[in-house]
């Protein structure tokens, strides 16, 4: 079943390989940035990729943005220097930005315009997609249920991951995100399996990060089942916008052609978004809050909105985006809107991470909106919602203690108060903290869950049945 | 209809044409050689601007622009129940059969099927007199839903002719109308409407029945009634659509009309595979017999989110004129403002707040206007109860969306993000919230379940105030020194919240009639006047609070569905007698002393 029947011959699109032009213009009216200016252009297409070609002969690609026809605005992906406004020409390409996909993408290395940047030659093959995509008819889509074994825990037990979920991580610099990323995508229990894949997304990060993630993933896995695509730091920043797009054309491709479970690791979504607000202020657009664009929402919609699973189709693709919160702040418009969006949050602590626990995963702002249907009898077992819930109120109690405790000292505390304490230690250290290469199996999770909170005097336990209570803890 | 104008701009999701003098204002049109659906905004000179509901990647300056001589309207007819349709309404099923799994652009497919059968019975005879809005005939559209065929609203006069009880598609005339000037009118089955357009009522009523929506807090605390406005505000996280789904799952209107409105693809999903498996509580029908969807996802073109909020309050308005009581939830209304945003800062607008246009607070009072209890033009009485979901920026109720929704609704569910963190849900903070219908659907309460409802409600709002003021000092002193009858009040706060606030979405506890609330809350403040006795006599609260029945009344809204009214008036029982031991003892002890 084609996912895209009619779409290819809609879109107009023209072979990849065909970078003829369809009309040239030589001339800028005006240089601003990221933006040039050419006049008079007639029968150019809204969206549509250009060449600019600079004054030693080498073109660089553009997109045109706003369509006019007294002045045309294009978009140049490599940056502007060095352009003469008299004697540049702009090849109007004809189509729009497009990625040619096969099967042999697995194992390259592609750039943030979806370039080959590991020397091994363009990629030939039939399919070409545009990078933008299109909405997923929500009656194609399936409710996403399967569990992901993640082996971490706080995840496992409290954050559940589900095939086909879009769960960002909130962290902060300095936080250990990429370790925790990695072992995500090491543990899942799928990676080293046949029909599962990667695609790693570095957008804006540092030399020394994206060397980590490379090491990393091929050290576990097998290099062929990963897709990269690298924006460094001091790449252009303008391709930051466009990396996320080709990675995203190139994971539903391995999914919904190929039938893999993809896991998209995009990183650091906040690099994305600076280059949003970037943009959006050169080209003098009325800004929203903090200065990024009103539009923004909507922008990382069409990215995170490609993650799901297909009733027609035996792949999925699940995303994990990884974000660094300014200043740790929450209600920053990067994590806030992120959050409206995705399926829930991971967020790290930094408090949990100075008391060297690893990982420092706050569980009282993390959320999974997809755990309630993967988790229970038949998915992972029968006591796993209780708890959920129980260990939730509990640590939620633990906060309150804890604050109470900071103004009373310890030793006025209540039985019931000191109790909690006690459990909230026992969490931290048992629960939480886990080695980066250890993988907990769901039921070992469940059981040190309980033992923890049989820590707990039983009047605590709210969440959970009489029964649950009688069968999983000895005292009761 | 065959004006024909000439692209001369694009930015984003705003066109510019040429040549558009014999355009209407509002006029809808198609964009360019895509054939792109798009709507007339604003006119100047020989220019027009275009909205477009699709996105425009790949549209060409010189492509053509052309008229459909209709604004953006929908077709109302038997065939809406139980569907799913985009902002522009399309109906999702046919474009997925026809165009994919992906959405395509420039799509053409009539809102109704042409090709379902529908049994058509006349109610009115040949010769009748008939007017706007009343019942020609009647189609059973689903086993829950009787689909009333009315005369459109702007036609008065003598029927001619009526189609007799036969089997009828969506295209069929069902009746020819002679008007007082002898013009003969043809009535279709299926007749169309202009979004923006408020569909007329012959008057408006006060709204004094609640919509009763099975949960506790709503309609104990904070009912809303049938025409009412309530508005469901907070951060991501805190159960917003959770909120939603479950007052269209269990809220006993007559039809629900959904719009998910800049919001996850999955969350529909969720809706198109759990409804028909949900079965409404009152009638035991699957409840998507009774549900119309409208999906506007986040990543679906802005300006059609701007167009689903219209789109899905004027088929509501079609089942009101019928007679019928229709709760309408809209998730979220954040971002069809945020639409209006994007839009008017393509168009150069200057912003007013936080980019927002200065028309929003007029926008959303128009929308919000449209919902109300009233007599339909046929002399039913009908309603639009709408809910819609705000998702402020950072969880800031003083934002612009929020506080200009405030304005115009009366009824206001805060979800708090504290209480979602410590997993309590619904997370409706008791404090913040209000609603204005309390006092009106009062009487309607105090018939149907108890006279007592409330001087109930009454008295739980206070404690729970009060308990506020204690968990204050609590939090600076901790629970040790305070007096016991505070600590009362403290722990009957804490049955309230564990046993009476939260409702478990996905258990037996998801649907809870009134009855059952009104019976929990009684046996919390039974306990809490039995034990302030007890605790006046000097009986320590620590006996009290460790006794199982009374640890039990958290548990009790968990008890399955069929026998909870005999299982709270036993636990009442083992209250009593377990309060009365307590009591004795404490009596016999200090006897001895």
């Amino acid at each position: 079943m084609p996912f895209w029947k009619k779409l290819e011959v809609k879109e107009r699109l023209r072979e990849e390989g065909s970078n003829m032009p369809v009309a040239e213009y030589i001339g800028l009216k005006a240089i601003n940035g990221p933006f040039v200016l050419v006049e008079n252009v007639k029968g150019a297409g809204y969206g549509e990729i250009v060449d600019v070609v600079g004054p030693n002969g080498t073109a660089r690609k553009g997109r045109v943005v706003v369509l006019d026809e007294r002045a045309t605005l294009i978009q140049v992906f490599s940056g502007t220097e060095d352009l003469i406004p008299e004697n540049t020409r702009v090849r109007f390409l004809g189509r729009e930005l497009t990625m040619t996909l096969a099967p042999s993408i697995l194992g390259r290395t592609f750039n943030g315009l979806g370039e080959p940047r590991d020397g091994c030659g363009p990629v030939f093959g039939n399919l070409v997609r545009n990078v933008n995509g299109s909405p997923i008819n929500p009656m194609a889509r399936v409710y996403p249920r399967d569990f992901i074994h993640t082996g971490i825990s706080a995840i496992d037990v409290l954050t559940t991951l589900v095939r086909g979920q879009k769960l960002p991580i909130f962290s902060g610099n300095g936080l250990p995100h990429n370790r925790l990323a990695v072992q995500i995508a090491t543990q899942s229990r799928l990676l080293g399996a046949e029909n599962f894949a990667v695609v790693f997304v570095g957008i804006g990060i540092k030399h020394d990060d994206a060397t980590f993630f490379e090491r990393s993933l091929m050290e576990q896995g097998r290099t062929n089942n990963i897709v990269t695509f690298l924006n460094l730091a001091d790449d252009p920043v303008i391709e930051r916008i466009a990396a996320p797009r080709f990675a995203l054309t190139a994971a539903e491709y391995l999914a919904f052609d190929l039938g893999l479970h993809v896991l998209v690791i995009m990183t650091d979504m906040t690099n994305y978004c600076e280059a949003l607000r970037e943009l959006g202020v050169a080209q003098g657009e009325v800004p929203s809050r903090k200065g990024y664009p009103g539009y923004m929402y909507s922008d990382l919609a069409s990215l995170y909105e490609r993650a799901g699973v297909l009733k027609e189709g035996k792949g999925s693709v699940t995303q994990l985006p990884i974000l660094t919160m300014p200043n740790d702040d929450i209600t920053h418009p990067i994590p806030d809107l992120t959050g409206f969006i995705t399926e829930g949050q991971i967020v790290l602590s930094r408090e949990l991470d100075s008391k060297g626990i690893y990982p420092p995963i706050d569980v009282m702002v993390s959320l999974s909106r997809l755990m309630k249907d993967a988790i229970g009898k038949d998915y992972t077992r029968d006591d796993h919602p209780n708890v959920a819930s129980q260990l939730f109120a509990s640590v939620s109690r633990v906060e309150e203690v804890r604050a109470l405790a900071g103004v009373v000292g310890t030793d006025e505390l209540s039985e019931q108060d000191k109790a909690s304490l006690k459990f909230g230690e026992y969490f931290e250290r048992e629960f939480l903290n886990q080695g980066e290469d250890e993988d907990r199996d769901i039921t070992k999770s469940l059981d040190l869950a309980w033992s923890i909170l049989s820590e707990l005097p039983r009047e605590q336990l709210t969440r959970v049945t009489s029964e649950e209570l009688r069968l999983h803890i000895k005292k009761f | 209809m065959n004006s024909l104008g000439t692209i001369v701009s694009v930015n984003g999701p705003v066109v510019k044409a040429r040549a558009m003098r014999a355009f209407g204002m509002r006029e809808m049109v198609r964009v360019g050689e895509l054939n792109l659906w798009g709507e007339i905004i604003r006119m100047e000179g020989d220019e027009a601007l275009i909205q477009v509901f699709e996105d425009t990647q790949g549209l060409r300056i010189g492509e053509p622009v052309r008229g459909t001589g209709r604004p953006l309207s929908v077709e109302l007819g038997p065939g809406l129940v139980g569907k799913i349709f985009d902002g522009i309404g399309r109906p999702l099923d046919v474009l997925l059969e026809e165009e994919g799994a992906m959405l395509s652009r420039g799509v053409q497919v009539p809102m109704l099927d042409r090709k379902s059968l529908w049994t058509f019975k006349p109610s009115v005879k040949k010769g009748d007199a008939v007017a706007g809005g009343m019942v020609l005939g009647k189609v059973q559209e689903t086993p829950l839903l009787e689909h009333r065929i009315l005369v459109p609203p702007s036609v008065e006069g003598e029927v001619i002719y009526i189609r007799q009880e036969s089997v009828v598609t969506a295209s069929d005339v069902i009746a020819k109308i002679k008007d007082v000037y002898g013009n003969i009118v043809d009535v279709p089955i299926v007749h169309v409407w202009p979004v923006r357009k408020a569909r007329p009522y012959r008057e408006r009523l006060l709204p004094n029945e609640p919509l009763v929506t099975g949960q506790r807090i709503i309609d104990g605390l904070f009912p809303v009634a049938r025409g009412g406005v309530a508005a469901i505000p907070g951060g991501f996280g805190t159960g917003k659509t959770v909120t939603q789904h479950q007052l269209a799952k269990w809220s006993d209107a007559h039809l629900v009309v959904y719009i998910g409105c800049g919001e996850r693809g999955n969350e529909m999903t969720q809706v198109l595979e759990e409804f028909p498996q949900l079965n409404d509580p009152r009638s035991g029908r699957p409840l998507m017999e009774r549900t119309i969807l409208i999906a506007n996802t986040s990543n679906m073109p802005v300006a059609a989110r701007e167009a689903s909020i219209y789109t899905g309050i004027t088929i509501a308005e079609y089942f009101r004129d019928m007679g019928y009581h229709v709760a309408l939830m809209a998730d979220s209304t954040s971002r069809w403002a945020e639409a209006l945003r994007e839009i008017s800062g393509r168009l150069e607008e200057v912003p007013a707040e936080e980019g927002f246009p200065a028309y929003l607070p007029t926008r959303l009072a128009e929308f919000y206007e449209r919902a109300g209890r009233v007599v339909t033009l046929g002399g039913d009485e009908g309603s639009i109860t709408i809910i819609g979901a705000v998702s402020p920026p950072g969880g800031d109720f003083t934002e612009p969306v929020t506080r200009n929704t405030k304005r115009f609704i009366r009824c206001f569910w805060a979800l708090d993000k504290s209480l979602a963190g410590a997993r309590h849900f619904p997370a409706i903070n008791w404090l913040e919230s209000y609603s204005e219908y309390a006092k009106e659907v009062e009487d309607w309460f105090s018939t149907q379940v108890n006279p007592k409802w409330g001087d109930y409600r009454d008295k739980v709002r206070a404690l729970l105030a009060e308990d506020e003021k204690i968990q204050q000092v609590i939090r600076l002193v901790g629970e040790d020194v305070l007096p016991d009858e505070q600590k009362l009040v403290a722990f009957t706060a804490f049955l309230l919240k564990n046993g009476y606030l939260q409702q478990n979405a996905f258990s037996e506890d998801a649907y809870s009639p009134p009855e059952k609330g009104f019976a929990i809350l009684e046996i919390i403040l039974h306990f809490y006047e039995k034990a302030s006795e007890l605790v006046k006599r000097g009986v320590p609260l620590s006996l009290i609070r460790e006794g199982k029945p009374v640890l039990e009344i958290v548990h009790v809204r968990e008890k399955s569905k069929e026998n909870i009214m005999m299982e709270i008036s036993d636990l009442k029982r083992e209250l009593d007698a377990f309060l009365e031991k307590v009591g004795s003892e404490r009596k016999a002890t200090r006897g001895r002393v």
